[in-house]
């Protein structure tokens, strides 16, 4: 019952300042627009192995996908063909990859829509390509992938690549990941010696830095696939292709363990 | 027409005493200025043939297309308005492509046909908005099977083996009908296709027009394109002298 010579109770007890929100106990509080972003990537595919030749680019990259050190998918295509001038491979994350995948496919579909009679060309997809991941990295959540985006274009091969970051650039001879470190040197070196490489001697050349890669790189598998688009015999893809193994140096190795 | 809608024909989202919605009729009457186009569903493939009406010499040949492709495997061709039409495009690619990205295959025509009609429908049933003044045919070829579907402004639509909206769309239907479809190929039908649209085409009336063709067929590999060139100026050729011979032997029974 009310008690009219006591103090009657306080009318905001234990309650927030005038204007703040009240807090729970054991819960967080303030506003909830907070949220974070991928920082690393989930299930993994290691490097590509692409270079330039007289007449034409080739594409390389292995089957698996890891999951941390785990091997765990061991059939993830991640080379394709978007039309008939370009084609493209895909190091990082599988999953972006994929998302990346759909939008270039279904980009193509809105092409071929126009029905204006034009393509699309390998510099615009290279270009367009760093403007998306540039704009997601901006956003601080950005695709994990290294893109290396091959073609045929006003009769000349084409060959570049983008990160994660946007960073981009063009080259004769581009690897990503692990393949940067292990096949880059000998791609320049073969490549110095022999600056108008023919298709096959290229390919030699690719499935070498392949075979070399699967040795040294822990992440990587023997199943891979090759794109190929060239001047005059169009594009392909090959595979999956096995890496010639010979590991009768093995036993000479030690140290490692 | 029977008397004007007195007074009931201003809004869409009205019905007038004996039961039509005289909005609807009108935007069918739209359609029915516009040039004839034809769709017939052969073996192996479905083909479009529209017979575009050209208002000026000055424009240029190969514009303002009434043919379009909607995703690969389908091809819509158009009577009507043609900006009311192209809206209906842009709107069943934006279908399609949503497909695309949520079930990961291509959409298969019957569900953008129920999807283009029920949007098309939504627009007979308020009084803010008109109807689109437009008909289209919807076309493709998948998983070995031909579809056509054809969608009026009223959003009504119909599976077909040979269709006609637009201009003469009743003698177009008689001519189709005149031909046993289920027997055709895909490149033996371009040709009917053609001499339809010669046919049915009134010179008196509309001086210049242009035919376009368009075919999605085991041929193109389940492709809808516009016919290659070579199809494209035999069918033409065809259709043309059959004009020919018609107009001699009406000149003999004179």
């Amino acid at each position: 019952m009310f008690d009219p010579t006591s103090n009657p109770p306080p009318f905001w007890q234990n309650g927030p300042a005038p204007g703040a929100f009240y807090n729970f106990p054991n819960t967080k509080s303030g506003p909830s627009d907070e949220f974070q972003h991928s920082q690393a990537p989930i299930t993994t595919a290691t490097s590509i192995v692409a270079i330039k030749y007289a007449t034409g680019v080739i594409i390389a990259g292995d089957l698996l996908g890891s999951y941390g050190s785990l091997a765990r998918y061991r059939n993830c295509p991640r080379v394709l063909q978007v039309n008939e001038n370009i084609i493209l491979g895909a190091g990082g994350d599988y999953g972006d990859f994929q998302y990346i995948k759909n939008f270039i496919e279904q980009k193509i579909v809105q092409e071929e829509c126009l029905d204006d009679g034009f393509k699309l060309k390998p510099k615009s997809l290279y270009c367009w390509l760093t403007r998306v991941m540039y704009s997601c990295r901006s956003k601080f959540d950005p695709l994990w992938n290294n893109l290396v985006i091959g073609g045929i274009q006003d009769g000349e091969p084409f060959l570049g690549t983008v990160d994660k970051l946007g960073t981009a650039f063009t080259d004769k001879i581009i690897c990503t990941g692990y393949g940067a470190h292990i096949a880059v040197p000998l791609l320049r070196e073969a490549m110095e010696k022999n600056p108008n490489m023919s298709k096959d001697e290229a390919k030699a050349l690719v499935e070498k830095s392949m075979e070399v890669l699967f040795y040294r790189d822990a992440r990587s598998f023997p199943k891979y696939q090759v794109a190929i688009i060239d001047q005059n015999e169009g594009s392909v893809i090959e595979g999956p292709l096995v890496v010639k193994q010979n590991w009768s140096l093995a036993h000479m190795i030690s140290g490692y363990n | 027409m029977s008397s004007i809608g007195t007074g009931y024909d201003l809004s869409a989202s009205q019905f007038s005493p004996d039961g039509r919605v005289f909005q609807v009729e009108y935007a069918m009457k739209a359609v029915e200025n516009s040039g004839t186009i034809i769709g017939l569903k052969a073996k192996d493939g479905v083909i479009l043939a529209a017979e575009k009406l050209i208002l000026s010499k000055l424009h240029e040949t190969g514009t303002n297309r009434r043919i379009f492709n909607i995703d690969t495997h389908i091809g819509m061709a158009v009577s009507g308005l043609i900006a009311d039409a192209r809206q209906i495009v842009e709107i069943a690619r934006k279908e399609a492509a949503a497909y695309r990205t949520k079930y990961g295959t291509k959409i298969p025509v019957k569900f953008l046909n129920d999807r283009v009609s029920m949007y098309i429908h939504a627009y007979t049933l308020y009084s803010a908005i008109r109807p689109y003044g437009c008909s289209v045919i919807l076309s493709s070829f998948d998983n070995d099977e031909p579809e056509m579907y054809t969608i009026d402004p009223s959003g009504v639509s119909f599976g077909f083996h040979g269709c006609a909206t637009g201009k003469a769309k009743q003698s177009a239907k008689t001519e189709i009908e005149k031909l046993k479809l289920g027997n055709y190929t895909c490149k033996e039908l371009v040709k009917e296709a053609a001499k339809i649209i010669y046919t049915v085409h009134d010179e008196l009336k509309d001086k210049n027009f242009e035919l376009e063709l368009s075919w999605v067929c085991k041929d193109s590999k389940g492709v809808h394109e516009k016919v290659p060139d070579s199809v494209y100026s035999d069918a033409e050729k065809a259709a043309k002298q059959a004009m020919e011979a018609d107009s001699e032997s009406d000149t003999e029974d004179m």
